[in-house]
């Protein structure tokens, strides 16, 4: 026993102050792109060109948009055209629309707004989440399941993963959706007792990622089930994730 | 062995000299070199052939002499299955016929592997839909089945276990996967192209640099590009990286699973301490980015060198007092101990690869088998136990990490100059040839194996995650076991269930 205490004084305490205070993230995190204001439209149609996901779009004619849910943050597109787009350090991802998520030269993205009121009486400084991994590949699931460890301790803020969809006070799901998970997440969601949320994490559940337009995918979360919250990233750092979750139970301003 | 032709790790051969035997001699020529030489099946597939209706192709693993032997024979409709005489080839063989309608016939059990739509057949035929083909069963009076999944309780992977008990004994459990198919090989075919890195980075997501960097060889094998000293090394580090965070991970979710909450919650937090150091190199935890054809994708600073040391070594001390808990608790100890026991001989009739492997105490490692990149030049030990159980599987991680601490750290310290990456030039894969490249990802043996086409494009593009080999080593480990030792049963293998369903 004393080993124990012993490990536990030499361990500490490690939880980050967030949200008090901003996150410490790498210095070469890629966060939220930026396309240049004012870049002719030609200098965009490059970095398109170099985009794995067909997330960013732009052609002679047409304005040049970024869809964030479809960004692998792979940085091609940066890297193709330096002068058209740069990725920032921003962190904050999340939208509760997925027109939300388009970006354009200039614009300036909201911020996700919080749930209806009357789902932030319930769920405001409770939520319970299954986790259902349909097609994830394994990081957006890792990086969801590490929120409950001590650095980043999300049943400070109330919310936890829970073993059965009947505990739940909605789904966080994963990966593009297989053909072959369809149906096992319909019905978890259906087992999942109202009102209940649902929360996309991730390239692939929000619209296929990397596997978008493959036969064997549906494109993510919303040709199954209807979505509330979108959190974008492959993966989406565990700090993108928790500032989803918080903003939509209106925790953060 | 005049039936194989062979080649070196990360080797490529012109399709002309690739071997067409006939099915018998093809069939005889693999069973002598897995029964008297010891090869290992690394993959068996099929790929459509213009001359013949499909080409049945074995990469073999020559462990004591460091090569690969490939060998192939044209198959039309059904061939005589390996898996009676090779259990090794039970998996290869259920694949081929699922996605190609080809027969082997004899084969115990080909229930489909995947529940994927066909490739070779047309797609009318007629399959069963995922979680309603037969499973194995045992009949009698007091024989009962435990269902579970796809939907697992815990973030986890989904895929389905059938258990068939008696009272608390498991008899047999089986794995039924394919809820995480996506299309992966099918897609490659045709590429490279934009997309192709990005499946290579998310086939197993936490195999990133894993399977990146078989990808890399592969088309550096193809592409004659040699990689600079400093990638090689950085792609060490970064592979190292990797098998540190998982298995700091597993050892963090064994604790778990016995109740041992201190190790489990330090644990869970230092593995996040390690993803954040692959985060310094490239900016992304999972390492998504940083291996690329012809090196790395980018440089480290020196400052970074430093920081990194830092940590590393901040990492070092939190982990050893960590681990040392889980080991000296004799609660621990004693769940871990004569459970999920493999024999060295199970393990070697089922051609099990890495950590599984090492913990039956065989010694196969194919950064020392088959050295590849900076394991040409840095060696490290192969860490072996031989009981073969939780704790062999637990305690291999342990020397493991302890191993990896002291490469990545030796490495660091003395980074090679220059440049990391010589990129390669556009469509420059050499036309009809095949590679193959092993690689020791943190699960063990990741063999890629790639044909190219008149043009320079994939033809077929075979992919073997570890987990592929070792689903059969956790059904074998679960015999005779209390279902209720199923979930550290299968934490101590802790494999992928994407990198199977690809």
């Amino acid at each position: 026993m004393w080993s124990i205490i012993k490990a536990r004084w030499r361990q500490g305490y490690r939880t980050a102050p967030y949200p008090a205070r901003p996150p410490a993230l790498p210095d070469r995190f890629r966060g939220r792109p930026e396309l240049t204001a004012g870049a002719p439209a030609a200098a965009f149609v490059p970095a398109a060109a170099a985009c794995p996901t067909g997330a960013f779009t732009a052609s002679a004619g047409a304005p040049p948009a970024l869809d964030l849910g479809l960004c692998l943050f792979c940085g091609a597109c940066a890297a193709a055209c330096p002068a058209a787009v740069n990725f920032t350090s921003e962190h904050r991802l999340a939208a509760r629309h997925p027109e939300n998520l388009r970006l354009t030269p200039g614009c300036k993205p909201p911020r996700a707004a919080p749930a209806e009121n009357s789902l932030r009486r319930l769920f405001g400084r409770s939520l319970r989440l299954r986790q259902v991994c349909a097609g994830g590949c394994g990081a957006c699931e890792a990086d969801s399941n590490v929120l409950g460890v001590p650095t980043f301790d999300m049943g400070r803020f109330g919310i936890q993963f829970v073993a059965s969809p009947r505990h739940a006070d909605g789904l966080l799901v994963t990966g593009p959706v297989p053909e072959n998970m369809r149906l096992a997440l319909r019905k978890t969601y259906d087992a999942v007792p109202e009102p209940k949320v649902v929360i996309a994490v991730g390239a692939c559940a929000i619209g296929g990622g990397p596997y978008r337009d493959h036969p064997e995918v549906h494109n993510g979360a919303a040709a199954v089930i209807p979505v509330d919250l979108f959190i974008p990233g492959c993966p989406p750092h565990p700090y993108t994730i928790l500032d989803g979750l918080l903003r939509f139970l209106g925790r953060i301003p | 062995m005049t039936e194989f032709a062979r080649l070196p790790n990360g080797g490529v051969l012109p399709l002309a000299q690739l071997p067409r035997l006939g099915a018998d001699r093809f069939r005889a020529a693999v069973l002598e070199a897995v029964s008297k030489s010891g090869a290992r099946l690394s993959a068996l597939f099929a790929c459509p052939d213009a001359a013949q209706a499909h080409l049945l192709i074995a990469v073999l693993a020559l462990d004591d002499q460091g090569m690969l032997a490939v060998t192939s024979c044209a198959v039309e409709h059904e061939y005589a299955a390996l898996t009676p005489d090779c259990p090794q080839a039970q998996g290869f063989e259920r694949e081929i016929a699922e996605l190609w309608g080809i027969r082997p016939l004899g084969h115990p059990w080909l229930k489909p592997l995947r529940f994927q739509p066909p490739r070779g057949v047309p797609a009318a035929a007629a399959r069963p839909a995922i979680g309603l083909a037969p499973f194995f069963t045992i009949t009698g009076e007091e024989i009962h089945e435990v269902a579970v999944g796809p939907v697992h309780a815990g973030v986890i992977e989904p895929g389905h276990f059938r258990f068939q008990c008696h009272g608390e004994t498991v008899y047999h459990l089986e794995n039924s996967l394919g809820y995480q198919h996506r299309g992966v090989e099918r897609a490659l075919v045709g590429g490279p192209d934009a997309r192709t890195i990005h499946y290579m980075e998310t086939l197993a997501g936490d195999t990133t640099i894993g399977h990146a960097t078989s990808y890399s060889r592969i088309c550096e094998a193809l592409g004659r590009n040699r990689v600079p000293a400093r990638g090689q090394a950085l792609r060490g580090v970064a592979q190292e990286l990797e098998r540190l965070a998982n298995h700091i991970g597993d050892l963090g979710a064994l604790a778990g699973d016995v109740g041992f909450l201190p190790t489990m919650s330090y644990c869970g937090r230092i593995r996040g301490d390690v993803l954040n150091l692959t985060a310094i190199l490239c900016g992304n935890r999972f390492g998504r980015g940083l291996v690329r054809p012809g090196g790395c994708g980018c440089d480290i600073k020196a400052a970074d060198v430093e920081r990194l040391l830092d940590r590393l070594e901040q990492v070092r001390r939190d982990t050893a007092s960590a681990v040392q808990l889980l080991f000296e608790s004799p609660t621990a100890r004693a769940r871990f101990d004569d459970t999920g026991t493999l024999s060295a001989e199970t393990c070697r009739e089922l051609g099990l690869v890495g950590v599984a492997a090492r913990a039956c105490g065989l010694a196969r490692d194919v950064r020392r088998d088959f050295p590849y990149g900076i394991f040409q030049f840095a060696q490290l030990p192969v860490c072996t136990w031989e009981s073969g159980d939780v704790f062999a599987r637990a305690y291999v991680r342990w020397m493991e990490i302890q191993q990896s601490l002291i490469f990545v750290r030796e490495q660091l310290a003395a980074l090679p100059e220059g440049d990391v990456r010589r990129a390669p030039a556009a469509g420059t894969l050499a036309p009809e040839r095949l590679a193959a490249a092993l690689t020791e990802g943190w699960r063990g043996e990741i063999c890629h194996v790639a044909i190219t086409d008149a043009s320079g494009r994939f033809a077929c593009y075979k992919l073997v995650d570890p987990s592929f080999h070792n689903w059969f080593g956790l059904a074998f480990a679960m015999r005779g076991q209390q279902i209720s030792d199923f979930p550290i049963c299968n934490k101590s293998f802790n494999l992928s269930y994407c990198g199977h369903d690809l």
